[in-house]
């Protein structure tokens, strides 16, 4: 019987080595762009944890005499990104900031983009007259600009606090994102459910939710992580909007969002590090979550493994 | 110079650099072509055809190829330091390619006539008017009817053999010398391969073009090429003319290809004989001969380099191994002992596994046709279909592409719903509940071995998935070994269930294809095109483990295909059909010795047997035209708009099977009348 692969019983024994788990220097050495992403997310996600520690002051503190509005609030050794119109320590608010923008960021992202990847395989996956609902239904959802979206949600439901985060503004800003990310990944899960596999697989009588949580939705893992990533920003942006509507993060507790707008923008000539810096750390977040994203796409991809 | 080779080729060597190696994809190549010649190019995938071809005209990126040769002399002229200037006077007007996928190798946003008229008007320097005008011409040439009407056509209106001729069109505009054909008709049925090789090789010979032809298929180059080169790991092994190296191949690599090729003059029965193996990765080639791993003749002295030298007696054909007269006398023993060789399994009569009972797969479409109009129809994708498969049988299903036979199995395996007709399996009728109870009995392997694994799951992970799901073996140890198992049945080995699906090459993925079918114990296996995407070699293989398979565990085959050698070679039952229906079904043996309907004569004549003798004086019908568009079928007969017996009457009455002897039944109402 020619059934073996001679040629391969040599190589066998040398192959015959589970193929090395790879580690974090293989990472960034393959993904340096990614390496500073995640570096930087780190350096956020510590400011966030250990904001206590870490910060000078205490950010609702309000110092009137280190105010613009009496000549102060310049960078200096005391308030070294200076202070704002209430003379509170940039620098601080700043590090407390970051808590709120990650827990509000990534949850929501993940919640939403989550949601909506299920609601998005399975709208493909089934197809039909299933397909053409929920696409019709996430066509009247894009329809609402997503400010309006996100009030209509904080007005049904009742304010709740749980471990410090507001669930409400988490809810506000997940929703919006479930009909984007459906629409993506239906896309992409189209081209999957007709592959050969998902037909094996449902030949071999396995059940619509196992095909569709084990042999679709990993496979559109690319997108998925890109959009997660893309929202994270986005999220960050949008709480800062709420807040700014008095709908989302309310004064003193802070936020960079809070602190891009209000009072703060009237000092915009005369105090610009009021501006600068908040809008650096929501720049700089959103750059690090995005470079992560991608490196972190080719990474799973195991068709580009090394 | 009229004596001196059109093309003289020593020594062309390309190197790719690499980011984690060099790759000689082209090593020590030299051969010659003379002008009218008709040059055959043969091999498995990645042993170097394709880029000796681009190379020639110097169309690989020069960022990573790098190209060296002692000369390229093309009419007299060598090309080696030529620049990209000079080599742009060559390109398309001295010398022109035709690509494989005639989907892609046109521009969509032009009009056929703005890209037959380009290289005459760059080339030639002709005016838009004398363009037009050759153009049309040209059209004629390679049989488009209304030429003038189809110049302003653009190519998503004309079908893949249309687009060929359209090619093969620019190919000829500016009278080149050469043509290198890379692939022509592998995207193509083989009534359509039938039409535009015959069409490549009357014109060429008519205008005296000289052609290099790249393909794997044998029955090809035998009824096609002067000469074959055959390549094998960027090398050179053999080459001659084609009526010396099929009578006399001299390389156990040759031989081993046309062992490994079922052939459809030869009666049923036996092995194929099998390469095992496959090709060297060419960042590590063996040193000394490069087939030397999967020969089974060599020795020591194979880890010499053997070089392409003269056979006694023929300064023409040239082979590189010491062991050549010696190979060319054990023939293909090599690699099949005579033990191996056995009668075809005999399958018993009983109750049939499976019956299909008038089935039909209507689609309906609807697309726009305006602003606001859009026309709507029926596909009838298989209208009519009863067939019975028994309990260790092996019914192959051929047709041209779109004739409806992967309808037939998705139909079947309830992938899509059937719309009319009865299936009933085991005795049990099928229908959208039940099938959830015999699923385990029936499986499936699919064409495309890059695409039926799930590439985030590891081969164990696949293969245990069904046994975990359905708790055929609960323990997770038994589980473990059952895949191991599993995995030396089908010729892998057990370590590999780490593996992710990219990491294997195509024969072994289709290998784990065939043990996921396996793992439930199935009764039936669809085989929609198993072997269609794999190299010769690897296909003879997968076809030896399918047999071997149905001989130790009974498994029935539904066997879809369109190569006719394979589905002879592996069939007891054939159905042949067309547009949706059966045309000819029966036992496989009379049906290829004896056709009797028109469509299946056809067809059998426009599959090349690889034997330039029988293949040359066989008497053919080439088929005329293209399958009709099944939105609108013909009436009557579905085959009489291609059929070179229709009258009228078969335009009128649709005929049904009838049956001609005990095991053939045939759709034609002349049946009688034409044997």
């Amino acid at each position: 019987m020619s059934e073996t692969i001679p040629n391969q019983s040599d190589n066998a024994k040398r192959e015959n080595i589970k193929p090395s788990r790879r580690n974090v220097f293989d990472f960034i050495r393959q993904q340096p762009l990614g390496s500073v992403g995640i570096v930087l997310i780190f350096v956020l996600m510590l400011g966030a944890i250990f904001a206590q520690q870490i910060a000078p002051f205490n950010p609702e503190d309000v110092d009137f005499e280190a105010s613009p509005a009496f000549g102060g609030g310049a960078p200096s050794l005391a308030h070294p990104l200076g202070a704002d119109a209430f003379g509170r320590d940039i620098l601080s608010r700043l590090i407390y900031g970051a808590r709120t923008a990650l827990s509000i960021g990534f949850l929501s992202a993940f919640f939403g983009c989550s949601i909506g990847a299920i609601i998005g395989t399975s709208s493909a996956f089934f197809g039909g007259r299933v397909d053409l609902l929920v696409q019709r239904f996430i066509d009247l959802m894009l329809s609402f600009p997503i400010i309006v979206l996100a009030i209509i949600v904080i007005a049904i439901f009742p304010k709740t606090v749980i471990f410090g985060v507001d669930v409400n503004v988490i809810v506000a800003i997940a929703i919006p994102f479930i009909p984007k990310t459906a629409r993506v990944i239906r896309s992409q899960a189209l081209a999957v459910v007709t592959l050969p596999y998902v037909d094996a697989a449902r030949t071999n009588g396995f059940s619509s939710v196992r095909i569709i949580f084990r042999h679709i939705l990993p496979n559109v893992t690319a997108p998925f992580l890109i959009l997660i990533t893309a929202f994270i920003g986005q999220a960050i942006l949008l709480e800062a909007s709420l807040s700014y509507l008095g709908l989302g993060v309310v004064e003193p507790t802070p936020s960079w969002g809070l602190m891009l707008s209000g009072v703060n923008t009237d000092y915009y000539r005369t105090a610009p590090w009021m501006i600068i810096y908040p809008g650096l750390a929501v720049s700089i977040a959103v750059f690090s979550f995005n470079l992560f994203g991608d490196s972190l796409r080719d990474w799973l991809d195991p068709k580009l493994k090394l | 110079m009229t004596n001196s080779p059109l093309l003289d080729i020593s020594n062309l060597q390309v190197e790719f650099k690499l980011k984690n190696g060099v790759v000689r994809a082209v090593d020590n190549v030299s051969f010659q072509v003379d002008r009218g010649e008709f040059l055959a190019i043969v091999g498995e995938s990645g042993c170097g055809k394709s880029v000796t071809a681009l190379s020639i005209m110097k169309l690989l990126p020069k960022r990573v190829a790098e190209i060296k040769s002692d000369y390229v002399k093309f009419d007299g002229q060598d090309l080696t330091n030529f620049s990209e200037t000079e080599m742009r006077k060559i390109r398309g007007c001295r010398m022109s390619m035709i690509f494989q996928e005639p989907m892609t190798s046109l521009n969509p946003v032009l009009t056929i006539g703005d890209q037959l008229t380009e290289p005459l008007i760059t080339h030639l320097e002709m005016n838009a008017e004398e363009a037009t005008k050759r153009a049309v011409e040209l059209l004629n040439m390679v049989g488009i009817p209304e030429p003038q009407k189809r110049l302003s056509q653009y190519p998503h209106q004309f079908s893949g053999g249309m687009r060929q001729r359209v090619m093969i069109a620019i190919g000829l505009a500016c009278e080149p010398d050469l043509i290198i054909a890379d692939e022509p008709t592998t995207a193509l049925d083989v009534t359509i391969q039938a039409q535009i090789l015959e069409l490549l090789k009357d014109i060429c010979s008519r205008m005296g073009v000289a052609v290099i032809m790249i393909t794997h298929n044998l029955g090809v180059v035998a009824a096609y090429a002067d000469k074959v080169n055959v390549m094998y790991a960027a090398r050179i092994v053999e080459k001659g003319k084609a009526s010396e190296i099929f009578a006399s191949p001299s390389h156990p690599y040759t031989i081993g290809l046309l062992r490994s090729v079922p052939r459809m003059d030869k009666k049923r029965g036996g092995r194929l004989a099998t390469i095992d193996g496959l090709p060297p990765n060419l960042m590590a080639p063996p040193s000394g001969c490069r087939f030397q791993p999967r020969c089974p003749m060599s020795t020591d002295a194979c880890s010499e380099v053997p070089f392409l030298s003269n056979r006694k007696g023929s300064s023409k054909h040239s082979v590189a191994c010491f062991y050549s007269e010696d190979a060319l006398k054990k023939g293909s023993s090599i690699y099949v002992s005579d033990k191996e060789i056995f009668e075809p399994i005999n399958v018993k009569k009983q109750a049939p596994l499976l019956s299909v009972r008038s089935l039909k797969q209507h689609f309906g479409v609807s697309f726009r046709s305006g602003w606001l109009s859009s026309i709507s129809g029926t596909v009838k994708a298989v209208d009519d279909v009863s067939f019975d498969v028994y309990p260790g049988e092996t019914v192959g299903l051929v047709g041209e592409s779109g004739c409806g036979k992967t309808s037939v199995g998705r139909a079947i395996l309830h992938l899509n719903l059937p719309t009319g007709g009865q299936l009933e399996f085991n005795s049990k009728d099928l229908n959208e509940s039940s099938i959830a109870l015999v699923r385990q009995d029936m499986q499936v392997i699919f064409q495309d071995p890059f695409s039926s694994l799930n590439p985030r799951m590891t081969i164990g992970e696949i293969l245990e998935e069904p046994l975990k799901v359905h708790n055929i073996v609960t323990e997770t140890d038994a589980r473990f070994e059952r895949v191991g198992q599993l995995l030396t049945k089908v010729g892998l080995y057990a370590y590999m269930r780490d593996r992710y699906p990219h990491e294997l090459s195509g024969g072994q993925r289709q290998r784990v294809g065939i043990a996921r079918a396996l793992c439930m114990e199935p009764k039936l296996i669809i085989c929609d095109e198993p072997v269609s995407a794999l190299d010769v070699s690897v296909q003879a293989q997968i076809i030896n483990l399918l047999e071997d398979l149905q001989r130790e565990l009974g498994i029935a085959y539904l066997f879809i295909a369109h190569d006719l050698a394979v589905v002879k070679h592996i069939s007891h039952k054939v159905i042949v059909m067309y547009l949706g229906k059966i045309m000819e079904i029966g036992d496989g043996e009379t049906i290829y010795q004896e056709p009797k309907h028109p469509y299946t004569k056809a067809l059998l004549d426009a599959a090349p047997i690889p034997d330039p003798k029988i293949e040359r004086n066989r008497k053919k019908i080439i088929l005329k035209g293209e399958l009709p568009s099944p939105l609108n079928p013909p009436r009557g007969c579905v085959f009489s708009s291609r059929c070179n017996l229709a009258t009228d009457d078969c335009k009128e009455i649709i005929p049904k099977l009838i049956n001609f002897s005990k095991d053939q039944s045939v759709a034609c109402i002349k049946v009688e009348e034409v044997n």
